[in-house]
């Protein structure tokens, strides 16, 4: 199982507490598990990435082990520690505003 | 019994205010969509526990949520707004060309007949329509082609914000978009025609022959003369008696022309309602004095309404969809203002009490009359 942080908007949109486990088939990369999250959760369809761009949303950040992996191509294999469900995947709302 | 549910979105969430037909006392319902900026919240006329909400904010983008039970429970529905074709390019502040993107929806307008069938007023300015309840929604790509090149965004961006349906000729369809003008379809949609011969816009647009490139803030129109619009530009309070092929100023005595919403009485299809602001570049009421104006003539005649309402020290707004009226027989006023309150009125505007006084910020106003 891959563990997925959200930020506190999708959580609240999702109705998920802070963490999601999610049953990845094949290859672990970041555009596997952010297809697969929108499948176990219809409403976030859109939220992380634009269904029209096919893009992350520009103040959309991803994070793995401390490694931003936010400029990585989308099929990019994730850490072994994320595989392994020893760390969390995190999808982070970018802080901007006052 | 009968009573009215006010369907308030604000900046971070969605508030419901329901009373009986006394509109004396008011349960408040929120936020619902906590956080999230809620540009409009609209009922079906057709089944009034059918609601619709667009939920949007920079981060996460469009989310529209559907309601069956009077907003009691929520389901987020389809969010994909894909202009047809090769989407183009409008004009940038600047006058350079740019291309269309979405960015939200600002207004949700239900069928007048089908629950399932929805629209919604995108930014950048365009319009779609959903016939499932929101899962899938197609552009009505024709809107665009009435000289879109030539659009360009008004101040709060290039946004459709207001449809109107005639409620004798289901063909016909009336839609505002600030800085394009007015238009109507008389086609379901197919084809639309600029409708903005009369309006004069010297400080923003000098061309006076311009067909669009106006910034109409908001029309109303009462649905038993649907021929008779009346509109809230950017400056100037316009009338048009043939359906928008032409218009005149009926701004009269107003102590400013310039507002954002305008309202027509549930019974009175020639008494409206405007709030005016000081000027473009100071958003809130002339002299600090919070009023609505009311003109029983359809224009050119307005008196303050001022009972209940802050008459010292008030600088808030009225945005453009923050102002309804239910349709009971003593016709309900309602708004909501920048600074968070809800003002109501259940004597056609003579007297006003604030039904609440510190919510967010508020985006838009609708009423539901319930049976």
């Amino acid at each position: 199982m891959i563990r997925v942080m959200l930020p506190q908007h999708l959580r609240t949109l999702a109705q998920v507490s802070q963490e999601v486990e999610l049953p990845v088939e094949g290859a672990k990369t970041i555009s596997s598990v952010v297809e697969e999250l929108v499948i176990q959760y219809p409403m976030l369809r859109g939220t992380i990435v634009d269904q029209v761009s096919g893009q992350r949303r520009p103040y959309i950040r991803f994070f793995a082990c401390g490694q931003d992996l936010s400029l990585e191509p989308p099929d990019t294999l994730l850490p072994e520690a994320v595989v392994a469900g020893a760390q969390p995947f995190r999808i982070v709302g970018a802080m901007a505003g006052g | 019994m009968s009573g009215v549910r006010l369907l308030v979105g604000t900046h971070k969430g969605a508030f419901i205010l329901s009373s009986d037909a006394k509109r004396k006392n008011w349960d408040v319902q929120g936020p619902l969509f906590a956080g999230w900026e809620i540009y409009h919240m609209n009922g079906s006329p057709a089944d009034p526990q059918r609601l619709y909400a667009s939920q949007s904010n920079g981060w996460f983008g469009q989310v529209i949520q559907r309601s069956n039970d009077g907003g009691q429970t929520w389901e987020a529905v389809g969010n994909k707004f894909a202009y047809e074709g090769v989407p183009g390019t409008h004009q940038w502040y600047d006058g350079s060309q740019r291309p269309w993107e979405f960015k939200r929806v600002w207004m949700l307008q239900p069928s007048l007949t089908d629950p399932d069938t929805v629209f919604a007023g995108a930014e950048d300015a365009a319009l779609f329509r959903s016939t499932d309840g929101g899962q899938n929604w197609q552009e009505l790509p024709g809107l665009r082609a009435a000289k879109g090149h030539l659009w360009q965004p008004g101040a709060g961006g290039m946004c459709l914000h207001t449809i109107l349906f005639d409620p004798g000729n289901p063909q016909r369809i009336f839609v505002a978009i600030s800085a394009a003008g007015a238009f109507r379809s008389d086609d379901d949609g197919q084809t639309w025609l600029p409708i903005n011969r009369g309006l004069i816009s010297p400080g923003e647009l000098p061309d006076k022959s311009a067909e669009v490139g106006h910034c109409v803030h908001n029309l109303a129109m009462h649905p038993a003369r649907p021929g008779v619009l009346f509109m809230q530009k950017h400056w100037d309070v316009m009338r048009s008696n043939d359906a928008g092929d032409s218009w005149q100023e009926v701004s009269g005595n107003l102590p400013s022309d310039f507002g954002f919403p305008i309202a027509v009485h549930a019974h009175e299809p020639d008494t409206i309602y405007v709030v005016p602001i000081k000027s473009d570049s100071e958003h809130y009421p002339p002299d600090g004095k919070l009023r609505v104006y009311r003109s029983r003539s359809g224009g050119n005649e307005w008196e303050a309404l001022t009972n209940g309402l802050p008459q010292k020290d008030c600088y808030v707004n009225v945005l453009r969809s923050a102002l309804a009226v239910d349709t009971l027989d003593s016709c309900g006023i309602y708004f909501g203002t920048t600074g968070g309150q809800v003002y109501a009125s259940i004597d056609s505007g003579d007297s006003w009490t604030p039904i609440v006084r510190d919510l967010p910020k508020v985006l838009s106003v609708e009423v539901q009359t319930l049976p």
